[in-house]
């Protein structure tokens, strides 16, 4: 695990996921016993908050939606005022193995943001058509943006470092697909390190995956829009506001 | 043009004014989103009362109808009008946006706060509610 110098906090974005929110949490419990976490409630109307607390844990109730973006913001301003010094974002539907965060947090020795993708060799994820062809631009064009290799731009398992957190308390996009795509272009702007490891995905515990059909195509167009605005950002908007 | 129409177009104008100025005095409009309504108002009653101002604007800027010209002008204030807006909800999203994360967060606190203050195994010990060391469970 992190050494006690970093503390790390998990922070899990929930969007009414009463149905698989407990079992991810005593997972997590299992596995990391020494790891801090928080759940960011992102204005669901369902059990999510009430389980999270009765199962002991810290849990921040938004009173409005505001996406995974915003969720995640409110975890990076709750981890900084805490103390904390680096963060690991887990998904609330079980897809994120848990056993893989202190290899992401590890990483952090190395850069400042860490990717954990699906596609980079370990498991066997697999995507097909449009939905292929979008993540694949994506890579390629990120790739570029960030001088790294990245296979997996839309990857929601991260961990971030003091440096990352600072970058993004103020300044996370919260539209669609702006917290990871547009988010990427923002770190290489402000000349953050960004590096990608293999992990494992696991099917969702509960709910739908997100894209199917046509749904691929409005995404590929979602995502070169979080792209186009990423780049067209000025640069001193990078470095908070 | 009849009279009729002449007073007609006087009118309209005037309800416009009316009607802008008895918003703001009530409130429910602020000056600085008035201000447009209300030159709007003073332009359409001044073309309303003196057509002729109107004919010899658009001479003067080589418009040939001069209806033309006020429709060219009113669509031109609107379209601003309308990017003004979608500029000021941008501007209360964001707003909106810190507002509901800092109020989750104190939330958070004070839940924190509170059930620190309701263990009395705790009373004695400072209550650090913020500290990165403190253990997330409370069982």
């Amino acid at each position: 695990m992190g050494s006690s110098l970093q503390p790390t906090l998990i922070v899990i974005p929930a969007f009414n996921e009463e149905e698989s929110i407990g079992a991810v949490l005593d997972e997590v419990r299992r596995h990391l016993p020494d790891t801090d976490i928080v759940v960011v409630s992102d204005g669901s109307s369902d059990g999510t908050a009430s389980i999270v607390r009765q199962s002991g844990f810290r849990v921040v109730e938004l009173p409005l939606n505001l996406g995974v973006g915003g969720a995640m913001r409110t975890g990076f301003k709750f981890a900084l005022r805490n103390g904390y010094r680096s963060v690991v974002q887990l998904d609330a539907d079980g897809q994120h193995d848990p056993t893989m965060v202190p290899r992401l947090v590890t990483e952090l020795s190395q850069a400042d943001i860490v990717i954990g993708s699906r596609f980079a060799g370990s498991g066997d994820y697999k995507v097909r058509g449009p939905r292929k062809w979008a993540m694949g631009f994506l890579s390629w064009s990120l790739s570029k943006i960030c001088h790294t290799p990245l296979t997996d731009t839309t990857s929601g398992f991260k961990a971030l470092n003091l440096r990352a957190l600072n970058v993004f308390e103020n300044n996370y996009p919260a539209e669609y697909l702006g917290d990871t795509v547009e988010a990427l272009v923002i770190a290489a702007r402000a000349k953050l390190v960004v590096r990608e490891i293999p992990v494992t995905m696991r099917k969702r515990l509960a709910g739908q995956p997100s894209h199917n059909g046509l749904r691929s195509m409005i995404q590929l167009a979602r995502a070169l829009m979080a792209l186009f605005f990423g780049l067209m950002r000025p640069i001193d908007t990078t470095r908070g506001m | 043009m009849t009279i009729w129409t002449y007073l007609t177009g006087i009118l309209v104008a005037l309800v416009i004014l009316v009607t802008v100025v008895q918003m703001m005095r009530h409130g429910r409009l602020r000056e600085r989103h008035a201000i447009w309504w209300l030159v709007g108002g003073v332009v359409i009653l001044i073309i309303t009362i003196f057509p002729a101002t109107l004919g010899f604007m658009a001479r003067l800027l080589g418009v040939a109808v001069p209806i033309n010209l006020s429709l060219f002008l009113a669509v031109g204030v609107l379209a601003l009008l309308a990017l003004q807006h979608s500029s000021e909800i941008t501007s209360h999203e964001k707003k909106l946006r810190v507002l509901t994360e800092e109020v989750a967060l104190l939330k958070q606190r004070l839940e924190t706060i509170e059930s620190a203050a309701d263990s009395p195994e705790r009373t004695g010990s400072s209550v650090r509610t913020t500290g990165a060391k403190k253990p997330n469970r409370r069982t």
